[in-house]
């Protein structure tokens, strides 16, 4: 321990990038559908079409309500279907989507990664346990779902 | 007089006391059966008791759970952990009023189910309406759906306060605040004046009027004496932040439920905490500020500023 602290600033000195590692964060598995993932089960050999259209022989049941004008490939990858692709063209694992939201939502995977937007359960003072945005947003459709309240109390005058 | 009365063998003193020993003596029980009515009658205040005296109390109450619900119950004693002052943060511009929170905090804190008991009110508001009125919220709003476009939610439970009005008001000191800021309750020190809830400004303390009822399947056997551990009539009691959890480093039951995220929780005096963030960083405000309760319970908005 002592001595990894010792090496690691000189390490760090003579690195180029000073940029720490990516922090992983604890989540459970993306919610895929069922039987959907590794996309590359059906897509493997399958020459990728690149020109924005209605889908009509498969995910027809997805309709992008998310940003205007968008289309499957602005997130997901041609190349290589069982990732995603940033901006950029670089690949991030479909457990790592967070950055790929953050793109746009920046303040808000800010937010997550202090803990503050979106869920924590685990301890408050050791290994916690987050969601991706995908959890709580169906990506295609990423506005949170009104839900059925739970019953109210029982009035004072129902008591009997 | 006095001389008098005393050459005659008795005096009014004298006769009194031997009619109450006699009195006391026919009517309380005395043989060993019921011992643990006798060491429930004596028992000291919580913390005057040293380890092994508490160690004695857990026991008896331990059995005496066991006998009253067929079930291995394990009634805790964790000490608040140094460095520690707990605090909570809502986001109301997430919170959406699903009360899961309510319901959360029920399960894991064997409220009575019936007289009912909630620790969580969630108080709906409409939008643009003077809402710090709290008396004329809605406590009762039950639609299809949450949340509402032209309102928004409040849940309010016990705040924590810093300086807690419910704890000068208790005549028996049942009711304090423990170093790691959680105000909690001796359920068997409390007698029920009820003194604490007029107290309290956030109406946020709750009477058993009935005996408690909870069926046995339905008990969270893990539970701390301060905290979740099976009441009885007569008592008050209130949210402690989940105090069998979070003095194990857990969350409160409400924030691992909530839906949206709006439940935040952590120690205010870790600046890596959640809550620091947003304390820090948000607009935030703690409810009835102007009464000097000074409340740990932070309500903030994340969103829209």
């Amino acid at each position: 321990m002592l001595l990894a602290a010792v090496i690691l600033p000189a390490e760090l000195a003579g690195a180029e990038e000073h940029t720490p590692p990516a922090k992983k964060f604890l989540v459970p598995p993306p919610p895929f559908s069922p039987g959907i993932f590794p996309c590359s089960q059906c897509h493997q050999g399958m020459p990728a079409n690149r020109t924005p259209r209605k889908l009509e022989m498969m995910h027809q049941d997805i309709t992008l309500k998310h940003m205007p004008g968008g289309w499957c490939f602005d997130c997901h990858n041609p190349d290589n279907r069982d990732k995603l692709k940033l901006s950029n063209g670089k690949m991030v694992p479909f457990d790592e989507s967070y950055n790929l939201c953050g793109q746009c939502h920046g303040t808000i995977l800010r937010e997550w990664k202090a803990g503050l937007h979106g869920k924590r359960t685990g301890m408050w003072n050791g290994e916690k346990q987050y969601l991706l945005c995908v959890h709580c947003h169906w990506p295609h459709e990423p506005a949170f779902k009104p839900l059925t309240p739970m019953p109210p109390p029982v009035r004072p005058v129902d008591i009997k | 007089m006095s001389n008098s009365c005393r050459r005659k063998g008795i005096n009014r003193r004298a006769f009194l006391q031997g009619a109450a020993a006699g009195l006391a003596g026919m009517t309380l029980p005395l043989d060993n059966a019921h011992a643990s009515f006798w060491d429930a009658f004596l028992q000291k205040h919580f913390r005057e008791m040293n380890d092994t005296e508490i160690k004695k109390v857990i026991s008896r109450l331990e059995k005496e759970c066991e006998e009253k619900y067929k079930k291995v119950v394990s009634i805790g004693t964790e000490k608040p952990l140094p460095g520690v002052q707990f605090g909570y943060g809502l986001d109301l511009s997430r919170c959406i009023g699903c009360r899961r929170c309510v319901y959360a905090c029920v399960e894991e804190n064997n409220q009575s189910l019936d007289p009912q008991i909630h620790w969580i009110s969630v108080l709906r508001f409409k939008k643009g309406d003077k809402w710090v009125d709290l008396e004329n919220s809605e406590k009762y709003y039950n639609p299809e759906k949450v949340p509402q476009k032209e309102y928004f939610y409040m849940p309010v439970q016990c705040q924590q306060c810093e300086n807690p009005p419910c704890v000068r008001a208790c005549p028996t000191q049942a009711t304090w605040k423990e170093p790691d800021g959680i105000v909690v309750i001796d359920y068997n020190w409390c007698i029920g004046c009820r003194y604490c809830m007029a107290a309290c400004p956030y109406g946020a303390r709750r009477f058993n009027w009935a005996s408690p009822n909870r069926p046995a399947e339905k008990l969270n056997p893990k539970t701390h004496y301060l905290g979740n551990r099976p009441r009885y009539k007569g008592v008050v009691e209130k949210c402690t932040f989940c105090i069998q959890r979070t003095r194990n480093g857990r969350y409160p039951a409400c924030v691992e439920i909530c839906p949206v995220g709006a439940r935040k929780f952590g120690n205010l005096l870790d600046p890596n905490s959640e809550i620091r963030y947003a304390i820090e960083h948000k607009r935030v405000f703690r409810l009835k500020e102007d009464l000097n309760t000074y409340p740990k319970f932070y309500y903030f908005f994340a969103y829209g500023r």
